[in-house]
C-alpha cells in the first residue's frame, strides 16, 4: 500500500518551500561568484547578498548592517552569548565600567574558578569584575550550553525560572537585574512547548532599567532566539526592544545551515569566527550566497504568509488539543493553551515512554518527536518539562506535534484515530501508573543505590 | 522514512529481532496480580542512566532434577512490564524467552546471564542503549532476591555495590536509601519500612540517621 507519511515535527525542521528552490537554483552554478571578487562574477554574489539583506531587514525594521550571516541557530546564538561576555570582560579593565559592582563583589570574585579570560586574570587590583549574565531554564542548548560553559569559567549567570505555564514572568527578569549585567538572553518562543515569552515586555524593562544606570548605558544587551517564532510572530526588533536577534532558514521552509543574528549598531561583540573579516568582520568565512538567498525568499514567505497560516493553523491546534484530551485518558497539555505558538501541541502522554510511542507511530506511519531521555544524546529527559515544575516521567512522556503548512484536519483526524489504541497497548507494557497531580516521582525507591541524578520531587510553587 | 544503523547500516535503528520484540513482546504481563501470592517473587528497578523502570515477576516450578536427590528451582514463568523505549523493552522480552525456553532456567543458571549474553540474541544494540539491556538483569537480581528473602535463603541474596550497616541484619544503605526513598523521614519510619528494628547500639543508630538525613536531603532537598 503506498500511503503519504503525516509529518508532525515541523519544530524540528521543514522541506523547502518551491519558491524557495526556484530563488536558489541560479547560484548552484551559474551565479556562482565570491562576493569579494571586484569582477562581474563578485559583483552579482555581492549584489544577490545584499538584495537578500534588505529583504531580511524590511520585516524586521532594521538596517542592512545589523545582519550577520552565520551557518544557522546554534551559531547565532553562541555568537551572542560568548560575543557579548568576551566583549564585555576585554573592555572592563580600562573602562571600569562595573565600579560599583566591583566595590562588593571583589573578594567572591577571588574565590571563582580560573577563567580562561583575560578579564579574571587580571591582578586584583584590575580583577575585580563579574560580568552578569541573565537567561531561563528552558532556553534552547545552543544559548543554555554557552551560558553554563561561562558559569563555570566564573562568569556570574542567573537561569530564571519559569511559570507552570511555561512563560517567562517579566518581574522576575527585572529582580535580578544588577548594574553589571551585560546580556539577558531568553527566548521568543520555546521550541519544545511553543510557549511565547513577552519579548516587547522584557525589552521595555531592560531599556528602562539602562535609562536609569548612571554609567554603562549601553549594558545589558538583550538578546532573544526567534528561530521557532519567524514563521508566526512579529519580528520587528523595534517593537520587540532586542539589541540581538537569531533566526534560521530550517524552520522556515529555507535551507539547512544557515542564520542570521541581527545585531544592532553599536552592539560590541567579539567575533568567535575570524579570519578574511567577512560581516562586518563579525563571522568570516566566504559568504554562502546559495544559502543566504534561500534564507531571505524563505523570510520573505515566511513572515509575509505569518498571519494567514496563524488563522489556518490555530483552529487546528486548539481541535487536537481537545481532541487528544478527550480521546485519551490522562493527557496533560504542556504549556500555556493559548500563549503558544499556532504549530505546537505538547502533551505528556502519562505511563508511557515517548521513544516507545514514536517508534510505534512511526511504524503506522505518522512523525513526531517527544522529550524522553531515551531519544536525547545526554539521556537527560527534556529540561523544558522539568522547568515546569513537572516530575521526571512527565517529561519521559512528553510529545511534541509540530503542525506546518501541509497539515490538514485529515491528517490530525488520522492521527487521533491511530493514537488512542496504540496508547492504550503501551499503557499495558508499562509497570508505572502515576497520578496526573503528581509533583514527584512515582516510583523513586526503585533507583536506591543507583545514583539518581534528579530530584525525587520537583520543585513546587506557591 | 528510515533510520540506518551507523554499525550494520541496516534501515532500522534496531535490528530486526529487536524490531520484533519490541512490537511482539513475549511474556509480557497484561494485568498486574490482584494476589500478592500469585507469584513467588517480584522486584522492580530503575536505570540511573535514563529512568527507565522495569517490573518483573517470577513462577518457580517444583519440579525434580536429574539428580533425584537434588531439588531443583526452575523458572517456570517470567512475566514483566517495562515503562522505557524499544530497546528496553526488546531486551526485557529477549530475558524472559532466554530464561524460560527449554523448561526453563535454574535460579543459579539464570544468575550467570549476563547482558551481553542477550545483546548477542538480539544481533546488537546500538551503543548508547546497551545500558537499556542491564536492566532486566538487575530486575531479576532483585526478582531472586525477593524470592531468596521468601524462601528463607539470606545467605544467597546478592546486593551489588551496597555497603552492609547492619551486620546483624544485613541492612545495607541501598535499603535505607530505598526506605528513603519510599517516603520514610526518620528511624522509626525506616525501621517500619523494612519490618525490622535496626540498629542495635546508639553507634549505628548514629549512622543510619546520618544516612537518612543525607539520601532525604539529596531527593527531596
Amino acid at each position: 500500500m503506498n500511503y503519504k507519511r503525516i509529518y508532525l515535527d515541523h519544530a524540528a525542521t521543514t522541506p523547502i518551500d518551491s519558491r524557495v528552490k526556484d530563488a536558489m537554483e541560479p547560484f548552484w552554478d551559474e551565479k556562482f561568484g565570491n562576493a569579494g571578487g571586484l569582477y562581474e562574477e563578485g559583483r552579482l554574489a555581492k549584489e544577490a547578498m545584499q538584495n537578500s539583506r534588505e529583504t531580511i531587514t524590511k520585516f524586521i525594521g532594521a538596517k542592512p548592517d545589523e545582519i550577520i550571516f552565520t551557518s544557522g541557530g546554534t551559531e547565532s546564538d553562541n555568537l551572542a552569548v560568548f560575543g557579548v561576555a568576551e566583549a564585555a570582560l576585554k573592555n572592563l579593565p580600562k573602562a571600569e565600567i562595573f565600579q560599583d559592582f566591583s566595590q562588593r563583589d571583589g573578594a567572591r570574585l577571588s574565590n571563582s574558578p580560573a577563567g580562561e579570560y583575560a578579564g579574571l586574570k587580571k591582578s586584583s587590583a584590575e580583577a575585580k569584575i563579574k560580568p552578569h549574565i541573565i537567561t531561563t531554564k528552558f532556553e534552547h542548548h545552543a544559548v543554555l550550553t554557552p551560558c553554563e560553559q561561562l558559569a563555570r569559567e566564573g562568569l556570574d549567570v542567573t537561569f530564571l525560572d519559569v511559570g507552570e505555564d511555561g512563560i517567562v514572568n517579566p518581574e522576575d527578569v527585572r529582580k535580578v537585574l544588577r548594574p553589571e549585567t551585560v546580556l539577558v538572553s531568553i527566548m521568543y518562543a520555546n521550541n519544545e512547548i511553543g510557549t511565547i515569552q513577552p519579548i516587547a515586555e522584557i525589552g521595555k524593562i531592560i531599556k528602562d532599567f539602562r535609562m536609569a544606570k548612571a554609567q554603562n548605558k549601553q549594558y545589558p544587551y538583550f538578546h532573544t532566539d526567534a528561530c521557532q517564532a519567524a514563521g508566526y510572530l512579529d519580528l520587528n526588533v523595534n517593537n520587540l526592544g532586542v539589541d540581538l536577534m537569531t533566526v534560521n532558514g530550517s524552520k522556515i521552509y529555507g535551507p539547512k545551515g544557515i542564520g542570521f543574528l541581527y545585531k544592532k549598531t553599536g552592539v560590541k561583540i567579539k567575533p568567535q569566527i575570524i579570519g578574511g573579516g567577512q560581516e562586518m568582520r563579525m563571522r568570516s568565512g566566504t559568504e554562502n550566497i546559495l544559502l543566504i538567498v534561500g534564507m531571505a525568499k524563505a523570510f520573505e514567505i515566511a513572515q509575509a504568509e505569518r498571519e494567514s497560516e496563524t488563522d489556518r493553523l490555530t483552529p487546528l491546534r486548539n481541535y487536537f488539543i481537545s481532541e487528544i484530551v478527550k480521546k485519551i485518558p490522562k493527557v496533560v497539555l504542556n504549556g500555556h493553551a493559548i500563549k503558544r505558538l499556532p504549530n505546537n501541541v505538547n502533551v505528556s502522554i502519562l505511563d508511557i515512554e515517548g521513544e516507545a510511542l514514536v517508534l510505534y507511530m512511526d511504524a503506522k506511519g505518522i512523525s513526531f518527536s517527544t522529550g524522553s531521555a531515551c531519544t536525547s544524546e545526554s539521556l537527560d529527559p527534556s529540561h523544558v518539562i522539568l522547568a515546569l515544575g513537572k516530575p521526571y516521567e512527565f517529561a519521559h512522556s512528553s510529545m511534541r506535534f509540530t503542525m506546518g503548512r501541509s497539515t490538514t484536519k485529515e491528517e490530525l483526524d488520522k492521527v487521533l484515530e491511530v493514537l488512542p489504541a496504540t496508547v492504550e497497548w503501551l499503557r499495558k507494557v508499562s509497570p508505572v501508573s502515576i497520578d496526573m497531580n503528581a509533583k514527584s516521582m512515582s516510583h523513586p525507591e526503585v533507583f536506591a543505590g543507583e545514583n539518581l541524578m534528579v530530584k525525587a520531587k520537583s520543585k513546587s510553587y506557591k | 522514512m528510515d533510520v540506518i544503523n551507523q554499525y550494520t547500516g541496516e534501515k532500522w535503528y534496531y535490528t530486526d529481532i529487536v524490531k520484533d520484540h519490541f512490537f511482539h513482546p513475549r511474556n509480557l504481563l497484561m494485568e498486574k496480580p490482584k494476589n500478592e501470592n500469585e507469584f513467588d517473587a517480584r522486584g522492580m528497578v530503575g536505570s540511573p542512566a535514563c529512568g527507565d523502570m522495569m517490573e518483573m515477576w517470577m513462577k518457580i516450578g517444583s519440579a525434580v532434577g536429574s539428580d533425584s536427590n537434588n531439588k531443583e528451582e526452575r523458572i517456570k514463568e517470567l512475566k514483566w512490564k517495562t515503562f522505557g523505549c524499544a530497546s528496553a523493552i526488546a531486551a526485557t522480552s529477549m530475558y524472559s524467552v532466554m530464561l524460560t525456553e527449554n523448561g526453563g532456567m535454574t535460579l543459579a543458571e539464570a544468575l550467570k546471564v549476563r547482558p551481553q549474553d542477550v545483546m548477542k540474541r538480539l544481533g546488537g544494540l546500538p551503543n548508547r542503549k546497551i545500558h537499556c539491556s542491564v536492566l532486566a538483569d538487575k530486575a531479576f537480581q532483585k526478582t531472586a532476591n525477593d524470592y531468596f528473602r521468601k524462601t528463607g535463603q539470606n545467605s544467597r541474596i546478592v546486593i551489588e555495590g551496597a555497603r552492609v550497616i547492619d551486620p546483624r541484619l544485613n541492612i545495607t544503605d541501598k535499603d535505607i536509601e530505598e526506605a528513603v526513598l519510599e517516603g520514610a523521614q526518620n528511624l522509626e519510619e525506616v525501621q517500619k519500612k523494612l519490618k525490622v528494628g535496626i540498629g542495635a547500639s546508639q553507634e549505628l543508630i548514629t549512622e543510619i540517621e546520618q544516612l537518612i538525613r543525607f539520601y532525604a536531603d539529596k531527593y527531596y532537598g
